[in-house]
């Protein structure tokens, strides 16, 4: 039977690791990931799996030396947060480059300056062309279950991709939610040992990270971003199988009350749950309201986007990181730019919320909801703006 | 292994450009993108062999004769045997 328990969804995130059969890990800690590093390193240090934890002493180590032990065909894993992530910007593309699965947490939080350790989407945003897998869970239980299936998909033969998984710092990691811990027995069913592409090993000499010539280089990017683009279609597959076997149904872009709603907003994360608090609370006024929240960021599910919004006139786009000099948020410049070839679109408004740890309560989500109407109804045509910025 | 048409197309590659099979240096032709190729002038040459020592690329080798030739699949046209060939008798042609 599965257990239902009351955990820190950071501890929980480690425990859903310590449940996937892994052969290494490698991780430096930063708030506020600090935690899954410190409890994923207490599970092997106390003999609860056989893993090796490896001590790096930087975040361009901890991701250099997971791809490493991928390549030998090891399950491996690490998880960062914002200037970690950064640092390992490096790598991040050779490994994708490489097809080594690996499964990185990344407990999202503002990047500096000024210097914040509090929760927005900065530190992911920049590593959007790095050809990873990216998700994003909105609460405690899709952190624990997503881990899960992060190693299936990324390590499934025809994906053979990293994976990302976004988990908000703070609002997350640090908040203490009843989880449901699927059954040892039915995850390992789930998750059998990895059966990798190739290896490194001496019996039988392979190359990886190789060089690729002027003649090459164009078609193994080509190659590269196909497979990002078909891994949706096992992403797929892999969620079906994971609804039948634990009953929890995940999509690319998950909807609440959206289906009949004039006006819908996006949200990427944990803030999706608060919007919903919102929704319900106008949706009792009268006010066709809806929520749209994007589960996978890259590959982009332009498809599912698409139907998610086909009947609303307006779509209110929330950002958590900026595009400096950009023509708005990197969600919203996503998002319009996937809707240009509609023949019928909404109309697309972009806030910029909640950077850096500002909090985003019920009301302010009212509030951008019922302002943005207001000037829909007029027919303004605007771009970005920050929400509830003094001046 | 299959051996596949070089230069392959996207859907042939190997995922991740993995090469998979050892000792393969000498089937990947590096030598595509030189501006400029060493030509030898046999009636200088003195049999020296100081193109062959400074080549970078190891590509210069003697024939039966004595004299010097690069192999041309593998060499960068980056002149070090020109300039090193004190008797003039390499001289750097551009590439048509």
């Amino acid at each position: 039977m599965a257990k239902r328990v009351g955990m820190e969804v950071g501890i929980a995130a480690a425990e859903a690791v310590g449940m996937c059969n892994i052969d290494m890990a490698a991780v430096y800690p930063i708030t506020p990931q600090s935690h899954i590093a410190e409890h994923l390193s207490e599970i092997v240090a106390d003999g609860r799996i056989d893993a090796e934890f490896v001590l790096v002493e930087s975040e361009h180590s901890s991701i250099s030396c997971i791809s490493g032990a991928s390549g030998t065909g090891a399950r491996v894993y690490t998880a960062t947060s914002s200037q970690g992530l950064l640092y390992m910007h490096e790598i991040l593309p050779i490994v994708s480059a490489m097809r080594l699965p690996v499964v990185m947490a990344n407990a999202n939080r503002a990047i500096s300056g000024p210097i914040n350790i509090w929760n927005d989407h900065s530190d992911i945003m920049p590593q959007r062309d790095a050809g990873w897998i990216v998700f994003f869970a909105d609460n405690g239980q899709e952190v624990v279950d997503m881990t899960i299936q992060s190693f299936k998909i990324a390590e499934h033969k025809d994906v053979m991709l990293p994976v990302c998984l976004n988990m908000d710092g703070f609002q997350l990691t640090h908040t203490v939610e009843l989880i449901e811990f699927p059954d040892q027995k039915k995850v390992d069913k789930f998750l059998p040992p990895r059966k990798p592409f190739a290896t490194l090993h001496p019996d039988n000499p392979v190359s990886m990270g190789t060089l690729g010539m002027p003649e090459i280089y164009a078609e193994a990017r080509k190659a590269q971003d196909m497979a990002l683009i078909n891994s949706k279609q096992y992403i797929l597959q892999i969620w079906d199988e994971w609804e039948k076997m634990f009953g929890r149904r995940y999509n690319p872009v998950e909807t609440y009350r959206a289906d009949d709603a004039e006006i819908l907003m996006l949200t990427m994360g944990s803030m999706g749950e608060t919007a919903e608090i919102a929704v319900d609370q106008l949706r009792e006024k009268g006010m066709s309201v809806g929520l749209v929240k994007l589960r996978l960021w890259r590959p982009f599910p332009f498809e599912e986007l698409k139907a998610a919004v086909k009947n609303a006139k307006l779509l209110i786009v929330t950002d958590r990181a900026v595009s400096f000099g950009g023509s708005g948020g990197p969600v919203y410049i996503e998002v319009k730019a996937g809707l240009y070839h509609e023949k019928v679109r909404p109309l697309i408004y972009n806030y910029i919320i909640g950077l850096g740890g500002r909090d985003v309560p019920v009301p302010s989500f009212v509030e951008i909801f019922e302002e943005a109407a207001q000037a829909a109804e007029k027919g303004v045509v605007k771009d970005y703006e920050y929400y509830g910025v003094r001046g | 292994m299959k051996k596949k048409k070089w230069p392959e197309t996207w859907r042939t590659i190997n995922p991740g450009c993995m090469v998979l099979d050892a000792g393969n240096a000498r089937t990947y032709l590096t030598g595509s993108w030189k501006a400029e190729r060493p030509e030898w002038d046999d009636s200088k040459c003195i049999k020296c062999g100081i193109c062959y020592i400074f080549c970078p690329e190891g590509c210069v080798t003697e024939n039966e004769d004595g004299l010097f030739r690069a192999d041309l699949d593998y060499c960068k046209g980056c002149g070090i045997c020109a300039h090193e060939c004190w008797p003039g008798a390499i001289n750097m042609v551009e590439e048509g």
